[in-house]
């Protein structure tokens, strides 16, 4: 057996102790995350702005990824976790459309994404987020997930540094009926895609105003029977 | 006994911030020749510019010696590339995902290579700049900087650099950022080298130094208009 001393133990300390860490395998690069499931539509939208502490390192980096034809993956938090994040489910996804000749509908990449995420159960990736497309019925589908993949499916959600200033504003223009009352209520919204998209930018340059991680322009995806389409809308560059 | 994991790690001899940016004919990358060990300037002719290839360049800031196992690396990746003779050359693209991985395989492990990285080039008429840090975080933008050169050039470029920059401009604004970083990064010193990357080829200058004001009115009375500062 070999023994390697670490700089601050003496011969008597406990194996255990470690001496402060120079550095941190985490960073948060900042960001927030919306998604809004219609009756065949969903929108799904991010920031598009990257920081690390005070800074920013760049005003236009997507957050947004699209993994099927009917899944798109926004996540906020760690950039270099959640660039490795999409590449497994990207070469995940090609594996599994070799074996079965077809893509991955949206609740099977929402299983799929938890099962990858609870992998790294005890070295997370440091990715918040949310998944939304169209389902099998082509109804809108949104899933959000913590950090080590419990997830839900939802009719909207929000993650990131601004979760906790658009969530309460969507609770508030979204919400349906608890999906414990039955008969069970859909919980997907009945405005019009014009509208989400609109309420998604309203909740985005609220959030800009007072998270300073959320600004410069946000990245919206409509998925809808047609395809996929983008927008792109300034926001505050403070 | 049992064997103690080292999850923690201090770099030795560093370098300080490399800036980065891209203008009309390609890239433009430039840094100062300073290796310190702590806060000694220990040796005063690091050479941290590299070319990668014939189309791409390379900066890094941070541990120097972690830097010279990057080029090996590379270099490795580069001469197996061109023993492939399939008339496709590796881009700075493909040698900024590399990096990235590198970067974040080794931060998966505990064991960093303490460096940031700027990796610029030009294939095929498109221009590509990126970044990344040790623990694999990674982006492309019009400039870069790392370090020291994130708070004091970054928002100098921002105001500064412009699509399609002449190499004349180009030059002006990096000489403009590294004379600030050398007024104000005290791991800075006063001889620099800056990288070009065209389609023509790499050149990288011999080292040079810059002209320097230490009589300018706002060092003389630095705290004129913030009593209590310093």
């Amino acid at each position: 057996m070999s023994m390697v001393f670490a700089p601050c133990l003496t011969e008597t300390a406990a194996p255990t102790t470690h001496a402060e860490p120079a550095w941190s395998p985490y960073d948060n690069n900042g960001g927030t995350c919306v998604a809004i499931a219609g009756e065949d539509y969903c929108v799904i939208a991010a920031d598009t702005r990257m920081s690390t502490g005070f800074s920013i390192l760049t005003r236009n980096y997507s957050k947004i990824h699209q993994i099927t034809e009917k899944s798109v993956l926004a996540s906020s938090g760690f950039q270099a976790d959640i660039r490795a994040l999409q590449k497994n489910l990207d070469a995940r996804h090609q594996i599994y459309q070799h074996q079965h000749n077809k893509q991955m509908s949206c609740p099977a990449m929402a299983q799929l994404l938890s099962n990858t995420l609870y992998y790294k159960r005890f070295f997370p990736y440091y990715a918040f987020n949310v998944l939304g497309g169209l389902d099998n019925e082509g109804r809108g589908c949104v899933y959000s997930y913590d950090a080590v993949g419990s997830y839900e499916r939802s009719g909207y959600s929000s993650q990131g540094t601004g979760m906790q200033l658009i969530m309460p504003v969507l609770d508030n223009q979204l919400k349906s009926a608890s999906p414990l009352v039955l008969p069970l209520q859909k919980s997907t919204t009945p405005l019009s895609e014009f509208e989400a998209v609109d309420l998604v930018k309203d909740t985005f340059a609220s959030a800009a105003e007072r998270d300073i991680y959320t600004g410069d322009a946000v990245e919206i995806v409509i998925i809808n029977r047609e395809g996929v389409r983008r927008e792109l809308m300034d926001l505050k560059r403070d | 006994m049992g064997s103690v994991v080292r999850c923690d790690r201090y770099p030795y001899v560093t370098g300080s911030s490399v800036l980065g940016i891209k203008y009309k004919d390609g890239i433009l990358l430039a840094s100062d020749t300073a290796g310190c060990y702590g806060s000694t300037v220990r040796y005063k002719s690091v050479e941290r510019l590299k070319r990668i290839g014939d189309n791409t360049i390379l900066g890094a800031s941070g541990e120097i010696s972690d830097f010279q196992a990057i080029t090996n690396l590379l270099d490795e990746l580069i001469t197996e590339d061109w023993m492939w003779d399939d008339g496709n050359k590796l881009g700075p693209f493909e040698i900024h995902n590399y990096l990235n991985r590198v970067m974040y395989n080794r931060r998966n492990k505990f064991d960093p290579l303490w460096n940031s990285l700027v990796l610029g080039g030009i294939k095929k008429g498109k221009k590509y700049l990126g970044m990344v840090s040790m623990i694999g975080v990674h982006f492309q933008d019009n400039h870069v900087a790392t370090g020291f050169g994130n708070h004091l050039a970054r928002p100098i470029f921002r105001d500064e650099w412009k699509e399609d920059m002449t190499l004349e401009e180009g030059v002006k604004l990096l000489e403009k950022c590294l004379l600030v970083l050398f007024y104000r990064d005290r791991s800075a010193i006063n001889k620099f080298q800056m990288a070009n990357v065209t389609e023509g080829g790499i050149t990288i200058t011999e080292p040079f130094a810059l002209k320097v004001n230490w009589e300018l009115e706002a060092f003389r009375n630095p705290t004129k208009g913030a009593e209590g500062s310093w």
